[in-house]
């Protein structure tokens, strides 16, 4: 870990303020003050949330400025996409992307890739995709959740979230043949259809999961030394958060309710019955850790009901009616945005007219809501940077690409 | 004051509280399962260890154009046609011999995108998990079951058959040319003595008998 | 005990000696076992099976194979270090933590040293163990031990206040700081014991004793000098193999020793709970033991149930709720102490 020798003060000479940091965030340019000290939280850092090295800028105990470097996982996602022979190629990449809610990834990119195409698909396939989608939902929030606990000091849910990960994992098993990559969702359509037993299987996973989740509460959500360590910490205002850009739990835990489920439906979301959970600031401020941690709570239980209800209107049908034989569309581009549960994944595909795409641009959700760290952060202690960086949920591999 | 008092209150009902949730899980029966002594089934969709079965591939080659990694490499050596490769098991005639079929498993992301556009289904993932190796050369699975002295064989047979098309081909364009050199005169008036009709070109010599 | 060595060996130096050597034969083997013990209760609580195959069963022998690995680890020692503080440091830490054996009751026809200010020599001698801290965090040379360092010395030295009170409150309802003697006052059944005594005060007094002794052994809620990995190691950052295990080790003793006052104080210490029935010198060990091995597995509860308390707040807990509450039960005791007489 780099560090810079503090200067004992000689004399207090010309008091500077207490240096609030530069509005743009120039790490390489700037002038390191005698009473500060840089510290790096290395690419490798227990708090697993991936290969991220977060270099803070102390004065004392209060952080001054956090500077966010990533790329250390960087693949060349949008790269490889421009060789790919043909689009449905692109979808076993997609999936790497945010590696712990694969179907997300695969939903925004199918999503453009048919508006792009103009195909419709059947509702079958619509239905199969929401729940997958939803599932997905669960399983990266039981992960953000489990991992949140652990960066805390509690180390007891993080296996409770994994035990019951481990039961959607093994109903993606049994669909579609993987646990954590899957090819599933196909442009047109699906890969496999479900198997025999599924709507029974993911009606026991709903009655097992929620009296999980209110143990969960009990544990973890409303422990008085969670709520300490969280509440009131890392508070993102709201109009801040609108001007960063941010989505997903991050935004609604700020308290603003846009939910691209309901806000710009896309397949068959807007048939279910389900509410958008929003930070209301009950344990401290609108806006802080415990806020974002909770909306994810919240949307467990709304994912639950979207499940259920989805399961029991699915349709029969033929899940490989619409897969078209050439994908080849004509020349022109598109953007598509879904609601991943880390936030607003926008594919914008530019199509040439041949079988493989010219430029596949992602907007990471992930990459944004991590260039409002420094925003939530400046005046924090050095101990609840780790809570913050917890309750943004990044995985680095989509922050990347 | 009041804040003070509930909050020491919240701390400790919380506590205990998570407490019993933690007490009540010693009791629960865990749920690991002691690997490897006891394996868990895999369903029947698994998609796990890539399988080729060389009798039905007719070396189309769509698995390799599928792979979005490039871990499938083959070469195929063209038939002649006095071999019979045989009928895969769906019934479809193999034209091509396969000589070389590698698949480096190290590469390969489980997508399972070379199952779908094979015409034999012969290419399949299988719930084989366990087959990791202390070399990584010894990832890359070669399903071609020619050895080098067949595929060699095969190649001089192609080459020397692709040597007496060609040289039928001249000759029966020699002779076609032959045919053909009065054309550019005009036609000659009813009456004029026709040209003498050519003999019909040799029949191609009878390829040397194929050796087992 | 004291009594036959010199007999038999008519050497005082000598059976002293070995007598400092007797709670050596609990104290490993018990960290031994607690060290297996908690991985086996954390992995329960967790839905898992913990060590299963080292040994047979339930991996058994699991903390010896680690302690066998460990030994052959290589001594590393940084080139900056200070030599000697570095190689120091563990052992004052264990010292300070051992020492407290000396003057704790294991049962009515064993203690180490049976002093009439047995319980006063307890709470000193411990803190011998901020000091090694400090030490070790020092002679690491590493700017986050030595801070990792001086946050534990913080906390503990902070929480000795609320447990020096609490134990204040024991001694001003017995009268007597020798641990013997206050053994002797709880017996007979259970209702007896001291947590029943002067109710609510003697509870609540224990309650305060337990908490503040989870900050003195570094344990969750209060662990952030060991699990301070959210940045750093703490102060055990540059030890490793058999210095790192000597540090654990002091740690595991540390917690029964305070887990052996509070079954003392406030349990009735080596007394049966049925009174006359199932009592005697080697049913006083077997008490002693199960009570401080109840009060072991609290601690390993909590552990495992309780998020990590921030630095300021630990203080906050220590300064702002333990100490007037405290106070108030010293009080309280007091003055009912006075009204009895």
């Amino acid at each position: 870990m780099e560090e810079t020798m503090t200067q004992p003060p000689v004399t207090p000479v010309a008091p500077q303020a207490t240096p609030q940091g530069p509005a743009t965030v120039a790490g390489f340019a700037r002038a390191l003050k005698t009473e500060e000290m840089v510290i790096s939280m290395g690419p490798q850092h227990p708090s697993t949330h991936g290969v991220l090295r977060l270099e803070l800028v102390v004065d004392g105990e209060v952080v001054v400025d956090v500077i966010p470097h990533i790329g250390y996982l960087h693949r060349c996602f949008e790269k490889h996409c421009e060789h790919m022979t043909n689009y449905q190629q692109v979808i076993p990449y997609a999936d790497r992307m945010d590696y712990v809610a694969a179907m997300s990834n695969e939903l925004g990119y199918v999503v453009a890739a048919e508006r792009l195409l103009k195909i419709t698909v059947p509702e079958r396939v619509e239905y199969i995709r929401v729940i997958m989608a939803e599932f997905s939902r669960i399983v990266s929030h039981l992960i953000a959740i489990g991992t949140y606990g652990m960066d805390i000091g509690a180390f007891t849910p993080f296996l409770y979230c994994m035990r019951d990960r481990e039961r959607v994992l093994d109903i993606f098993e049994q669909t579609c043949g993987a646990r954590l990559l899957y090819n599933y969702m196909w442009i047109g359509g699906l890969s496999h259809d479900v198997p025999a037993n599924f709507a029974e299987k993911v009606n026991d996973f709903c009655r097992y999961f929620r009296p999980k989740i209110r143990e969960l509460n009990d544990l973890l959500s409303y422990n008085k030394i969670f709520i300490k360590r969280t509440a009131n910490v890392g508070v993102l205002p709201a109009a801040v958060a609108l001007n960063y850009g941010v989505s997903g739990p991050v935004l609604r835990g700020s308290g603003v309710a846009w939910d691209l489920r309901k806000n710009d439906p896309y397949s068959v979301y807007g048939k279910l019955d389900f509410e958008i959970p929003v930070g209301k600031g009950l344990k401290g401020t609108v806006g802080d850790c415990w806020d974002r941690y909770m909306v994810r709570v919240h949307e467990m239980e709304q994912s639950v009901n979207i499940i259920e209800q989805a399961v029991a209107k699915l349709p029969p049908g033929d899940i490989a009616a619409a897969i078209p034989k050439r994908i080849r569309p004509e020349a022109g581009d598109i953007y598509a945005r879904t609601e991943t549960p880390k936030g607003e994944l926008g594919y914008y595909i530019v199509a040439d007219g041949t079988a493989s795409p010219f430029r596949v641009k992602v907007k990471s959700p992930c990459f944004v809501n991590l260039s409002a760290l420094p925003a939530m952060s400046r005046g924090a202690m050095i101990a609840d940077i780790v809570a913050i960086l917890g309750s943004i949920d990044i995985v680095l591999g989509e922050v990347d690409r | 004051m009041v804040t003070y008092f509930r909050d020491i209150w919240d701390g400790l009902v919380t506590v205990l509280i998570g407490m019993k949730v933690t007490w009540r899980h010693l009791f629960t029966p865990a749920v690991t399962i002691q690997y490897p002594d006891v394996k868990l089934k895999l369903p029947e969709r698994a998609r796990n260890r890539l399988y080729v079965n060389m009798d039905d591939c007719i070396g189309c080659d769509q698995c390799s154009a599928a792979c979005p990694v490039d871990c499938i490499t083959i070469e195929t050596i063209k038939s002649t046609p006095d071999v019979d490769l045989g009928l895969t098991s769906v019934g479809t005639k193999k034209r091509l011999y396969v000589p070389v079929f590698d698949i480096d498993i190290a590469k390969c992301c489980y997508c399972a995108l070379c199952v779908y556009p094979c015409p034999t289904e012969c290419i399949k993932m299988t719930d084989v998990y366990e087959f990791s190796e202390f070399e990584r050369e010894n990832l890359i699975y070669r399903f071609a079951t020619m050895t080098p002295a067949e595929a060699d064989s095969a190649r001089t047979k192609l080459a020397t058959y692709e040597k007496e098309q060609a040289a039928k081909k001249a000759a029966a364009a020699a002779a076609a040319a032959k045919v053909a050199l009065p054309a550019p005169r005009p036609a000659p008036p009813a009456g004029a003595p026709a040209s003498p009709a050519q003999p019909p070109p040799a029949a191609p010599p009878t390829p040397p008998e194929q050796k087992g | 005990m004291k009594e036959l060595l010199l007999d038999a060996l008519h050497n005082e130096a000598l059976v002293y000696t070995l007598m400092a050597f007797v709670p050596l034969a609990w104290v490993v083997p018990f960290a031994l076992f607690a060290v297996w013990w908690e991985r086996k209760i954390s992995a329960h609580m967790q839905d898992r099976l913990g060590p299963m195959r080292t040994g047979g069963w339930h991996g058994w022998a699991q903390t010896i194979a680690d302690i066998l690995k460990l030994i052959q680890k290589e001594d590393i020692i940084p080139a900056a270090a200070d030599r000697k503080l570095y190689i120091l440091a563990p052992y004052l830490v264990f010292a300070g933590s051992y020492a407290a054996y000396a003057a704790i009751p294991f049962s009515a026809a064993y203690v180490g040293a049976g002093i009439n200010i047995g319980l006063f020599y307890v709470i000193s001698i411990s803190s011998l163990v901020v000091v090694g801290l400090l030490m070790a965090g020092w002679a690491s040379n590493n700017k986050w031990s030595l801070f990792g360092a001086m946050r534990s010395a913080a906390q503990i030295v902070s929480y000795e206040v609320p447990v020096a009170l609490a134990i204040l409150a024991v001694v001003m309802v017995s009268g007597s700081f020798d641990l013997q003697e206050i053994n002797r006052q709880q017996a007979g059944w259970f209702w007896h014991w001291f947590v029943f005594q002067k109710f609510p005060f003697l509870f609540g007094a224990l309650l305060i004793y337990f908490v503040a002794s989870l900050a003195e052994v570094n344990r969750t809620p209060f662990d952030i000098p060991e699990a301070e990995s959210e940045l750093v190691a703490g102060y055990h950052t540059e030890y490793g193999g058999m210095r790192f295990a000597l540090l654990f080790l002091s740690e595991y003793a540390n917690m029964f020793a305070v887990s052996a006052i509070a079954s003392t104080l406030f349990f009735g210490g080596w007394n049966s709970p049925f009174g006359e029935a199932l009592a005697g010198p080697v049913w006083g060990l077997f008490w002693f033991l199960t009570k401080g091995m109840a009060f072991i597995f609290v601690q390993m509860w909590l552990r495992w149930t309780l998020p990590r308390l921030r630095v300021d707040q630990l203080m906050y807990v220590g300064w702002k709720v333990l100490i007037p509450f405290s106070f108030v039960i010293v009080l309280g005791v007091g003055f009912w102490v006075m009204a009895l007489r």
